[in-house]
């Protein structure tokens, strides 16, 4: 029994070796191209990042935090990489349709992991804010961003995100000093684009000092029909009252893997809101963590994920309530299809001492079919007595009695699915605080339900 | 006034029945009190000096075949235990729980002990040794014939081996089996060797491999078809002996149209050294049965710096196997040093149903990972889940919870409610249900709240001259009422006395 266990275990090791020793030749033979064709600022921890990558190897299941997906499959198919930074000849413009209407945004673009700097939107930012690629602004600025680059992201304890680090040579800079308010909703567009199976890691950096707020809206598109694996880690400091809301909407296709980790670490009396939509994809994992490190903070985090075909949708949070006075709030819901997978994982810890903490967290979702599968773990860890905490999570169906009432008045049924299936992930949209958006959600929502979206073959079909 | 009922009542260190407010007191010397009320309040702390044979510690092949020869097993139960150990030499030690358990030596421990070596079976009361009667009178068993009284039939368990059993014969003419499973391997094998194992099968888990090979003794109940058990069951079990591990194994069937109510309660006494027990209850519910299981767990908890205590470690399944049947878990946790365990439910046939209801308070430097599993299978299965967790001290109190919907379980219905209570800055408590939901007719609900008591409710008690000990206590007892409720009479009564005793002194 023993041999066979360890024969599997070798087995696993030569599968899960392939996977990540394409990555170690790479990183081996290309350092000085990957160096050279990024920031000084930025290489600075790849020896690093490339040794905890050795050491750590991609998650397996076998990790809670990794428990309903695999990893290592979806990095072990051969990619490529634009590592020389070629010019990949786009022009947003044109793969670009989801606009958002009645919202005027200051628009940028990523084409795949490299700042497009040859369409910046007229108008000014505010003095003082910075905002670009951040490759250039890592020269620009290297003590600035030095200060704040790779703390958040320990590259220590997840192989993700230790690859990312060592492979990503420029991504999306936002710096907004203090006090300075960003009236304009910023808005990134991330365009995936090759002709062949393609890789990209991107890198964002956002910085709030005190009292600063902004607005940004990352949209994900997919453009050529050819498989993609994004990764993407972003990370935001949030200073002492300052406001950011950050909107994540990923609509890309079917042979899309994104591979998402967010850190955010906010200081006292800050308030961020973090919303994730998933409303076109393949494989996503998004993996959040969030600090509270400042009385007084406040954090709302929401997702959505509307899923069909073989889509799969795996969320992961971690929010950890380090000091008193703070408060988050948590609400997911998930809308499974055909033999979609849904999995969420919500993990609140409140440490000792932080007293007064008010924590509430909500999952519920629609199951249609029976091959689509739901799983959920909301988790609470609290070491403090003097707390609110609650969790909820629900899985079932439209309410029978609901969809007869409607009936009954003329509803066709069809229709009245939809209805109830709208007002279901509803409640995550009217979070928004943009007005212009929240309106633009509700139409691509109902659009998707209809099957509408569905036929697009990257984005260049999500036009009106 | 009070500081002398104080002094008084610390001088009788079993008399525990009422409580009183020790506030100032505390203030004074709190670690010194302290101490002397987490070592009165576990009363069942004392050993009995009975004729024990103990064998050697360590375990190894010969211990397994010395265990069943001491036993006069057949040949496949040795078989069944051998294989069980071969494959528990493969395992390791699973680390995922959320506790800090201090490593195990397996071969430090004794897995067998006898305390009724010197006479073979006791045929009347008159054999069995007093000093035995006088640890179950202790221990407030109602052994003798004001067992009639109560109506119960008790199956005690003392370390290893199954002392006596009362009430058989009123049983037996009912066609009711109950009986220790030694016995019953010897007189009715074919039953036996149909059940034992198909619920929990060896290569289950870690501990329940360790059992199957090491299984010394334990309750085997066989309600036969139509049957229903007028009176309810009971097992007590105790470890008695030291650096002995208890490995008992229960075994119930109920087959059709049945029911019955089974109880289970378990003490040890206060030893410094970390005593292991690892049981197996296996439970079989065939079409429209009904089996009860409700369990008082007072292993004793460890002292107040948490030294010394059980490890409590069991696997408890049950299985509706029928159609219509039902099974109910109720538990009150409120002793052992570390609680892992989850009484789950394998709903496999169509319209079963399964409760679990449970309370687990954990003091001073107790630790527990506990909750349930629900395995719907069967059509039109519905289970529900109420936990109450009490955490005080410098304890640490999971809730870990599994809901799983197979791909053909239409229509089921889940509703989980995990509930916590923190008394104290220092203490944790956790919730950790996991829902992996495979049908879409599915409604899978999950609740859980972790809050204080709330100054509100302390202050208008004391407004109304109720000390707060005694506030904390009501209210305690008014939260885990939705569970306690659910307990038989008998045990109502010592789980709210004993919710009580484990909490007093962690407030003030």
């Amino acid at each position: 029994m023993k041999e066979k266990d360890s024969e599997e275990d070798n087995h696993k090791k030569v599968r899960m070796m392939k996977a990540e020793q394409q990555y170690i030749d790479l990183f081996t033979q290309c350092e000085d191209m990957i160096n050279g064709h990024s920031a000084e600022v930025m290489s600075r921890l790849r020896r690093q990042a490339f040794a905890d990558f050795c050491r750590l190897g991609f998650p397996t299941r076998k990790q809670e935090r990794y428990k309903y997906t695999d990893m290592a499959k979806l990095f072990e198919p051969d990619y490529g990489l634009n590592l020389n930074r070629l010019d990949i000849p786009v022009n947003p413009y044109e793969v670009f349709r989801c606009d958002v209407p009645n919202m005027s945004t200051a628009l940028y673009f990523v084409v795949n992991d490299a700042f497009y700097n040859r369409a910046l939107p007229k108008g000014h930012l505010p003095e003082g804010v910075i905002l670009g690629s951040l490759k250039e602004m890592a020269e620009l600025y290297p003590e600035l961003v030095a200060k704040y680059y790779g703390k958040l992201a320990d590259t220590s304890k997840d192989g993700i995100v230790a690859l990312n680090t060592m492979l990503a040579q420029d991504g999306f800079f936002l710096y907004v000093p203090k006090g300075v308010v960003v009236e304009k909703p910023l808005q990134l567009v991330n365009i995936l684009r090759a002709d062949v199976n393609f890789m990209a890691n991107r890198r964002v950096l956002i910085i709030l000092e005190e009292g600063a707020q902004a607005k940004l809206l990352v949209c994900d598109h997919a453009m050529n029909s050819v498989d993609f694996l994004a990764t993407q880690v972003i990370e935001v400091y949030a200073g002492a009252g300052s406001a950011f809301d950050l909107y994540e909407l990923e609509e890309t296709h079917n042979a899309t893997v994104r591979c998402s980790n967010l850190f955010v670490q906010q200081e006292a009396d800050s308030n961020v809101m973090l919303n994730g939509m998933t409303l076109h994809n393949g494989i996503t994992r998004n993996t959040t963590e969030v600090t509270l490190t400042g009385r007084g903070a406040e954090i709302s985090l929401l997702g959505m994920a509307i899923e069909d075909k073989q889509q799969r949708v795996d969320n992961n949070t971690f929010i950890d309530h380090a000091v008193p006075d703070c408060k988050s709030y948590e609400l997911f819901k998930y809308v499974l299809d055909d033999s979609a997978v849904g999995a969420f994982a919500g993990k609140v810890l409140v440490r000792e001492g932080a007293q007064h903490t008010s924590s509430q967290q909500t999952n519920r979702n629609l199951c249609a079919t029976r091959e689509a599968h739901m799983y959920t773990q909301p988790q609470l860890e609290i070491y403090a007595d003097d707390v609110k905490c609650s969790h909820g999570a629900t899985i079932g169906q439209l309410n029978e009695n609901a969809l007869f009432y409607m009936q009954q008045r003329g509803i066709p049924q069809k229709e009245a699915r939809l209805l109830l299936m709208f007002a279901f992930v509803n409640e995550v949209i009217d979070e928004i605080r943009l007005e212009a958006l929240k309106d633009r959600l509700h139409r691509l929502v109902e659009k998707r339900f209809r099957g509408e979206l569905n036929k697009c073959q990257g984005c260049t079909l999500c036009k009106e | 006034m009070q500081n002398n009922n104080k002094s008084e009542r610390l001088a009788e260190p079993y008399e525990v029945e009422e409580k009183s407010a020790q506030k100032g007191v505390t203030e004074e010397e709190p670690n010194k009190l302290i101490k002397q009320i987490a070592q009165e309040k576990y009363k069942y702390g004392f050993t009995t000096d009975v004729h024990t044979e103990v064998i050697e510690r360590g375990l190894n092949e010969d211990t397994v075949r010395l265990i069943s020869a001491k036993k006069n097993e057949p040949e496949w139960l040795l078989e069944f235990r051998l294989k069980a150990f071969r494959y528990w030499q493969t395992m390791e030690m699973p680390t995922w729980a959320h506790l800090t358990i201090p490593e195990i030596d397996y071969q430090a421990i004794s897995y067998y002990a006898d305390p009724t070596v010197k006479k073979k079976g006791p045929k009347s009361m008159d054999e069995v040794d007093p000093e035995l009667i006088k640890t179950f009178d202790k221990l407030g068993i109602p052994l003798e014939e004001r067992m009639a009284l109560s109506g119960v039939a008790v199956d005690a368990v003392m370390d290893s081996i199954s002392v006596k059993t009362t009430f058989k014969e009123t049983l037996m003419e009912k066609g009711i089996i109950f009986c220790s499973i030694s016995e019953a391997v010897r007189e009715h094998p074919d039953l036996v060797k149909k059940y034992l194992g198909s619920v929990v099968p060896y290569r289950d888990n870690f501990f329940a491999a360790l059992n199957s090979a090491v299984f010394s003794d334990g309750s085997f109940v066989y309600i036969p078809k139509g049957t229903r058990c007028p009176m309810e069951l009971s097992t007590y079990f105790r470890i008695n002996a030291a650096n002995t591990g208890q490995f008992e194994r229960t075994l119930i069937v109920a087959d059709d149209d049945s029911y019955v109510s089974y109880l289970e309660g378990c003490t040890a006494p206060m030893r410094d050294e970390n005593q292991l027990h690892a049981a197996i209850v296996e439970i079989v519910v065939l079409d429209r049965a009904e089996v009860k299981y409700s369990t008082v767990q007072n292993w004793y908890p460890g002292d107040a710096e948490g030294k010394g205590g059980v490890y409590n470690f069991v696997t408890k399944r049950g299985h509706c196997r029928g159609v219509d049947s039902k099974l109910s878990w109720t538990q009150v946790e409120t002793g052992s040093a570390i609680t892992w365990k989850y009484p789950s439910c394998i709903l496999g046939g169509d319209n079963s149903q399964a409760e679990f209801y449970s309370v687990a308070v954990t003091n001073n430097y107790q630790q527990a990972d506990t909750g349930t599993k629900m395995i719907h299978i069967g059509k039109n299965t519905s289970s529900t889940i109420i936990s109450k967790g009490i955490s005080a001290g410098k304890s640490q109190n999971s809730y870990r919870g599994l809901v799983r919907v197979a791909e053909k379980a239409d229509n089921a219905r889940n509703y989980s409610q995990c509930d916590s209570l923190l008394l104290g800055s220092q203490c944790g408590a956790h919730t950790f249900p996991y829902m992996d939901i495979h049908n879409e007719t599915a409604i899978v609900e999950h609740e859980a709240t972790t809050s204080k008591i709330s100054e509100d409710q302390l202050f208008y008690c004391n407004q109304r001259g109720i000390p707060t000990e005694d506030a904390i206590g009501l209210i305690v007892n008014g939260y885990a009422k939705e569970v306690l409720n659910k307990l038989p009479m008998e045990f109502a009564v010592e789980a709210q006395k004993l919710l009580a005793v484990s909490l007093e002194g962690s407030v003030g």
